[in-house]
């Protein structure tokens, strides 16, 4: 599907927010001046071809009290990555779970999994449980912290 | 800490994260598979955006489908010059994310751009001006983006 100007219209009105009324979509239509129809089709198409990951909310960890954030990263053999990727971010307290591509020899981590605890007792329970769950395809793994935020825009994207 | 939400709008929360139906009342069918009413998701909705709760509702668009390029990159900082990288790598506009990490690879930012060229020509240029490598980590697939809440 082609992203085009129409597209790009309904994204910027979508992306910071949907209207809390009744028919946010008539809203919104309203107010680009489009055809309601055609705001829907758009966003149907958008979310088909996966341009729009999905509609929903967005919550915040740390004001939820997941205070303790690790970037766990895991080892895995290349060929089970998918099945078991799958699996992981099915873990309520992941947020996100990446492939992503080594670097040998000084990065062997293929899986990451960001995860999420109210304390640091409940992050290292977490990252035993992704460790069971991985079994002995789990050929190693880490976990990084973060020490401080350098630099955080009002950039927004679903994923990195 | 108080709560800033309760059993249901957790419920609301994951159910929200499943997905927001196109359709002429959206709030209405949410409502009526949550069980509640419409004026009460809305209410609910208003009050978690307000205290911070949900940090937006809205569309999640994927930066690559359209057009556009993304990825996680990181760099093993000496420490002694950790200040001086830091203001480098953040003075590039397409670096959005930083974070400074207890690891080897001490730096970790994120890098969008509106096309693949520009990404590779961003960390080449990340590479030149800070005389350190730049492991580039782009997702190569991606298993869920959320995080459910026990309710």
């Amino acid at each position: 599907m082609d992203f085009d100007a129409i597209d790009l219209t309904i994204m910027r009105a979508t992306q910071a927010g949907l209207p809390l009324v009744s028919q946010p979509y008539h809203a919104i239509a309203e107010q680009l001046n489009l055809p309601v129809e055609m705001v829907m089709a758009r966003l149907t198409a958008m979310q088909k071809s996966g341009v729009i990951r999905r509609i929903g909310g967005v919550p915040n960890h740390y004001k939820l009290g997941y205070r303790f954030n690790g970037m766990t990263v895991w080892n895995v053999p290349d060929e089970h990555v998918d099945a078991l990727g799958e699996q992981i971010g099915k873990l309520l307290f992941v947020s996100h779970c990446y492939h992503r591509p080594r670097h040998l020899p000084d990065w062997n981590y293929n899986l990451f999994a960001m995860v999420h605890g109210k304390s640091q007792d409940e992050v290292n329970q977490q990252i035993a449980q992704i460790s069971a769950l991985l079994g002995d395809f789990n050929l190693g793994n880490d976990v990084l912290y973060s020490t401080k935020i350098l630099k955080k825009t009002g950039f927004r994207s679903g994923s990195t | 800490m108080a709560k800033s939400y309760d059993d249901i709008d957790a419920r609301l929360i994951n159910h929200l994260q499943d997905g927001f139906p196109i359709c002429d009342a959206p709030y209405l069918q949410v409502a009526n598979e949550l069980g509640l009413t419409e004026s009460d998701v809305l209410k609910r909705l208003k009050n978690l955006l307000e205290n911070g709760t949900l940090s937006r509702f809205g569309a999640l668009y994927n930066a690559e489908r359209m057009g556009g390029a993304l990825t996680l990159a990181a760099i093993k900082v000496p420490e002694m010059d950790f200040e001086n990288v830091t203001e480098i790598v953040n003075s590039f506009p397409e670096v959005a994310h930083n974070y400074a990490r207890n690891h080897e690879l001490n730096m970790w930012f994120v890098v969008a751009t509106e096309t693949p060229e520009q990404l590779a020509e961003t960390l080449a240029a990340i590479e030149h001006q800070t005389g350190l490598r730049v492991y580039n980590m782009p997702k190569l697939n991606e298993y869920f983006i959320g995080l459910k809440l026990e309710a």
